[in-house]
């Protein structure tokens, strides 16, 4: 009876840790840095998107998460268990970045293979299988060896994979790397309903252009570091506005630094940092300095603009 | 368990990739060829035919030289199976996903294992079934301990493929695969000098056989394979010229020492374990 309590306690604490917390997970290979102090949180239910160049090490951050290396130091949780633990790999999807599967087989076989190896009951087997390739619309070359798919249909494969057995979380190493643009806007139709599912999704990706569409949360990581995270809205804070005027001396062009950062290449200005609810403020400004407004063009800061500005190059 | 799920894979791409029917068509082809030649040893140049006992004789020879050939295939192919094994799927990533499985290496590498050792018995067993069936129907004779036979034929190919497999661990396949099988000739070789050093009475070349084979107990297998298909007739022939004839590699006057078959199984325990310590440690 105590037992069952406990268990029961121990499920209860599990369901409502993080998808994935870890603190100060670092990783060398040799002298070689590969990533240093990863400090996160991805709350369950959300799409975490984990950018950074190639290289930056992302796909070692995937890798440490899942238990397949081991770190050189720091620790963390996987849906509450400790990293590395055999078990909650039941509960968790991946599709590697090099998403290689058994050639000689057919996508069937190799998601049979899955369920096996994922120990899903096997009278599951079936209709899990059928599920997860409707999902990823893969249906009808379902019997064919996967040595004979095109790339974008290997990847669809890939995906199936990580859904099967509608685990708690997914980790999608470029899950959008060889998709056309049909394919990318499937992925995303995925990753939305596994949201909606309740499932955590970890997003590595370098197509900054799509994170932002899906993504709740992101962390940037280049050289191995963390160097910004946290919701996407957050750190989208700031945008710009571009406005084309004219009657203004550089003195009075000057006195717009209250807005935010003024870029003047004569006859346009832009102030960077510049809020959206501030822009009317800012053409009344410009009008009863006695300037001419032609137009007036609000720019949002893009995901990839503030990658950029992170990275220290120019957006 | 993921062991066998990885072990039946591991069955089953040899039989995706035609391997096993490769080896299977050139086997009958073999025992066809071997086949026909054994019905035709009783015939003598002048039309008549040699006596039974003659024959029997003639065909427990011509049988060692077979099953040498059988085993060489077995050796190598063993070695071309085992040693791009892990290697390739860590190379192409395929690991990756299965890892992420509730799989251990430890049964990665045992699941590997198996399925390969599966497929040696496999080929052994069949191949001597097939071709002592057709020595059997050609000649009437048969071996006097065709067991043994299968079972140290099966040793020398399981050996083999542990080794490779254990290089795969750490290193490409073209790599290790030449490495195993380099192992393979000198532990034939070694057998052989080792038999010189008994005829000669050379403690150096006696002593180097021994290490070789401790270090690769390929070829000593082969000998209890060999004393296995000798008739008494043949092993009190070769007992009674002495160690004169220790040099040969076609011939044997005891099978294995109970220690060194000890040894054999301690080697496999060992070299597995070596397979198991280098994939734990290999980045992915």
């Amino acid at each position: 009876m105590v037992d069952l309590q406990e268990r029961q306690a121990a499920a209860t604490v599990a369901a409502a840790s993080p998808a994935i917390h870890c603190v100060e997970l670092t990783k060398s290979y040799g002298g070689s840095l590969a990533l240093a102090g990863l400090t996160m949180t991805v709350p369950r239910g959300e799409i975490f998107g984990f950018l950074g160049p190639n290289g930056a090490g992302k796909t070692t951050g995937v890798k440490l998460l899942l238990g397949l290396v081991a770190p050189t130091s720091g620790e963390g949780s996987l849906l509450g268990r400790p990293l590395g633990d055999l078990e909650v790999r039941r509960r968790v999807g991946y599709m590697p970045e090099l998403f290689r599967y058994q050639p000689w087989l057919s996508a069937r076989e190799v998601l049979g293979v899955h369920c096996e190896l994922a120990r899903l009951p096997r009278s599951a087997w079936r209709l899990e299988i059928d599920r997860v390739l409707r999902t990823v619309d893969l249906q009808e070359r379902a019997s064919a060896r996967v040595g004979t798919y095109s790339k974008g249909m290997q990847q669809r494969l890939g995906l199936a994979v990580a859904l099967l057995g509608q685990p708690e979380v997914v980790f999608l190493d470029e899950p959008t790397s060889a998709l056309d643009p049909v394919g990318r806007h499937d992925v995303r139709q995925i990753l939305n309903g596994l949201r909606e599912q309740g499932t955590a999704v970890f997003l590595n990706s370098h197509l900054l252009s799509e994170v932002e569409m899906v993504c709740d949360r992101v962390a940037m990581v280049d050289h191995g570091r963390v160097i910004a995270s946290g919701r996407l809205d957050e750190l989208l804070s700031g945008g710009s506005c571009r406005v084309r005027v004219s009657g203004l001396d550089g003195r009075q062009r000057a006195s717009l630094q209250g807005f935010g950062t003024v870029e003047d290449d004569g006859q346009w200005l832009t102030v960077h940092g510049l809020e959206a609810e501030r822009i009317p403020e800012l053409v009344e400004r410009l009008v009863s300095l006695g300037g001419r407004v032609y137009a007036v063009e609000p720019r949002h800061q893009s995901l990839e603009d503030r990658f950029l500005e992170l990275l220290g190059h120019q957006a | 368990m993921a062991a066998l799920t990885i072990a039946k894979l591991t069955v089953w791409e040899a039989s995706r990739r035609r391997l096993l029917l490769a080896l299977l068509l050139l086997t009958l082809v073999i025992i066809g060829l071997t086949g026909w030649g054994f019905t035709k040893l009783g015939e003598a140049g002048n039309g008549q035919r040699l006596p039974d006992y003659q024959i029997r004789l003639i065909a427990s020879q011509l049988l060692i030289v077979i099953v040498f050939m059988f085993a060489g295939v077995l050796a190598l192919s063993s070695v071309f199976l085992a040693s791009p094994t892990i290697s390739s799927d860590v190379e192409s990533g395929v690991l990756l996903a299965l890892l992420a499985r509730p799989v251990r290496r430890l049964d990665v590498v045992l699941g590997k294992w198996l399925g390969l050792a599966v497929l040696v018995v496999m080929y052994a067993a069949g191949a001597a079934i097939l071709e002592l069936l057709v020595l059997w129907w050609a000649t009437g004779y048969l071996p006097p301990r065709p067991v043994e036979l299968i079972v140290y034929v099966a040793g020398e190919g399981i050996i083999l493929m542990t080794l490779a497999l254990a290089l795969s661990t750490r290193l490409a396949g073209m790599t290790g695969g030449i490495i195993a099988l380099v192992g393979y000739f000198m532990a034939w070789i070694g057998g052989i000098v080792g038999g010189v050093g008994q005829a000669i009475h050379n403690d150096g070349l006696v002593t180097g056989g021994l290490i070789m084979k401790l270090l690769l107990p390929t070829d000593a297998l082969w000998r209890g394979a060999v004393f296995a298909m000798e008739p008494a007739t043949v092993i009190a022939a070769l007992k009674a010229t002495g160690s004169a004839g220790a040099g040969n590699p076609f011939g044997a006057t005891e099978p294995p020492a109970t220690a060194f078959l000890l040894w054999t199984v301690l080697w496999l325990v060992a070299v597995f374990g070596l397979s198991y310590w280098g994939f734990r440690r290999r980045a992915l």
